[in-house]
């Protein structure tokens, strides 16, 4: 059984020029240990999928679904008790600006207790010690002082460990990472990533990165799924992704990548070509 | 000939003032570096954020004054700090910031945004402005029905013409780019890039090319200065500085970019699979 199971998952927001469909018919499995890249790039609903997967949408999308599952259960059925239960704890999510995605007003020790408080019956004593060993976990170097800090006193690349530390801080099962070092620096992306990829494999958790990266996917992802204007265009194993892409669209984002380039001009094939031709190999 | 830009020993230091129980503090932004960029050439500045190469940006943009050393702009020395800036020095270089969504005045239409640097520099009448305008519009690959309209109805992509098309519109020697790209998409960003290699060609335009993406700095440089913490650890050519780096944080720079190439990930694989 999969971890999560989306089956044709379509969001729409209402415009004022009509509804608009952000995602359309998304389909996805993640196993446990399993490491999943979604890559697109803006506008391709790749966050919106996910975000309507964990129920954080705002009331005014549409969000419909054949199948929604998370560990066996129905994620459309469910109660939002129910599901704050489940989200921070079983399924946790990192994103992009870690400076923007902490409070500023409390100490980066009290909102990784506080997601110990909300989810667990750990004694006072027994959240700082967890959270300690959550630090040194992420490689923050001493732990005690900096759960004291707040996050204007930390890097970037400090934050975005403790965002790291806060979603682990329960044993998730599936770790939604949306876009995790694009704000980064390519070294401290490296430490990032390396360090996602170790506590993956430590914690045998499923994990989905977001991307529009295709150096990250090619870095981390052991299936990739691409996706363009909402629609999957292609899903394939990282390996088969980059040596032979199937579709013109995925064909067409390998050969603008500057490190491919043969010539003294980017070949700019997505320019080129129209929706249509994009979606006609698309998977349905 | 001249080189359009040369910089010696370029020094720039802030202070912060102290408070009450603070003392004051100067920041040592850039000890030191010197460059040099011949007409129709791109020199690309690497490093980490904070390593000081927006600041070099700002000096060679005449934004910030140097606290010490030289800089020459078409032969000419210049020292904003002690004398005022004229519009013809203004003129000569120009700047292209990171993100369009930031850099474009939303209250603004497109048209006026563009004729701006002529109004405040130039004697330009209207109705000139006007044919300019639109004559870089096109050359940029916007159309001259977008003149009217205002930022917000743009993509990313086609902001950063507007930003680049406004850079030019006082046909400038020396070209400052600063992340052109890195807020974009990556076929968006080889529409750009492929745009600046044309302007470059057409025009003879110099640039001053800042990055933190190497794959991008090695498709579009001809010369590579890497920074650190203020200092240029590393300067030469591009094949000399991608094929043999000398030093370490260079070394550093190049391990941690993540390689695409599918031996690369073969071998992450089965790294994965012995782990496992």
């Amino acid at each position: 059984m999969s971890l999560l199971e989306v089956k044709n998952l379509t969001v729409e927001f209402q415009t004022a020029s009509g509804p608009f469909r952000a995602v359309d018919g998304v389909s996805l499995k993640v196993d446990e240990g399993e490491v999943l890249a979604i890559v697109g790039e803006s506008g391709s609903g790749k966050s919106v999928s996910m975000l309507a997967a964990m129920g954080l949408l705002p009331w005014t999308a549409k969000v419909t679904a054949d199948v929604l599952t998370f560990n066996g259960r129905d994620m459309r059925t469910m109660s939002d008790a129910e599901r704050r239960k489940i989200i921070g704890k079983d399924i946790a999510m990192i994103f992009q600006e870690p400076i923007a995605s902490l409070n500023p007003c409390f100490t980066v020790g009290y909102q990784i207790e506080e997601v110990l408080r909300i989810h667990t019956d750990l004694s006072r004593r027994a959240r700082r010690e967890r959270a300690i060993e959550l630090f040194q976990s992420v490689g923050i170097p001493n732990p005690e002082e900096r759960l004291g800090h707040f996050p204007h006193q930390m890097s970037g690349g400090q934050c975005q460990r403790v965002m790291i530390a806060t979603a682990l801080a329960c044993n998730p099962k599936l770790l939604i990472a949306d876009e995790p070092t694009t704000a980064l620096d390519v070294t401290i992306q490296k430490q990032i990533l390396d360090l996602l990829m170790k506590l993956q494999a430590e914690h045998g958790m499923g994990l989905i990165i977001i991307t529009h990266d295709m150096g990250v996917v090619a870095e981390t992802a052991d299936r990739v799924i691409v996706q363009y204007k909402g629609r999957q265009i292609e899903e394939a194993d990282v390996l088969s992704l980059f040596s032979a892409p199937k579709s013109v669209y995925t064909k067409a984002l390998l050969a603008a990548l500057p490190e491919n380039a043969t010539g003294e001009r980017l070949p700019t094939i997505t320019e080129k070509l129209t929706d249509a031709e994009i979606f006609a190999g698309a998977m349905r | 000939m001249t080189p359009v830009l040369e910089a010696k020993n370029l020094k720039r230091d802030y202070h912060i003032p102290g408070g009450l129980l603070k003392p004051s503090k100067t920041v040592h932004a850039v000890k030191g570096v010197s460059f040099k960029v011949e007409q129709g050439k791109t020199l690309a500045i690497v490093g980490e954020s904070g390593c000081g190469k927006s600041t070099v940006a700002r000096m060679v943009t005449m934004i910030d004054p140097i606290t010490s050393g030289e800089m020459l702009i078409d032969g000419r020395r210049i020292d904003i700090a002690s004398e005022p800036l004229t519009p013809e020095m203004r003129s000569k270089v120009q700047i292209v910031f990171q993100n369009p969504y930031g850099s474009l005045n939303p209250r603004k239409k497109i048209g006026d945004i563009l004729t701006e640097p002529l109004v405040i520099n130039t004697k330009v009448p209207a109705g000139e402005r006007r044919d300019r305008a639109m004559a870089m519009l096109k050359k940029v690959g916007l159309e001259e029905k977008h003149y009217g309209r205002y930022p917000h109805m743009f993509s990313g992509g086609q902001r950063q013409r507007v930003a680049i098309a406004r850079a030019l519109m006082l046909n400038p020697r020396l070209l400052v780019l600063d992340e052109p790209v890195s807020a974009l998409d990556l076929s968006v960003q080889a529409q750009v890039l492929n745009l600046l290699a044309d302007l470059q060609d057409e025009f003879q335009l110099t640039y001053v090319f800042i990055s933190h993406d190497l794959s991008v700095v090695r498709h579009i440089a001809d010369d590579v200065m890497v920074m650190y913490f203020g200092e240029a650890v590393e300067y030469g050519s591009r094949d000399q500085v991608f094929n043999d780096p000398k030093h370490d944080y260079t070394k550093t720079l190049f391990a941690a970019t993540p390689r695409v190439d599918v031996d690369a990930i073969r071998a992450r694989i089965e790294r994965r699979k012995r782990v496992a």
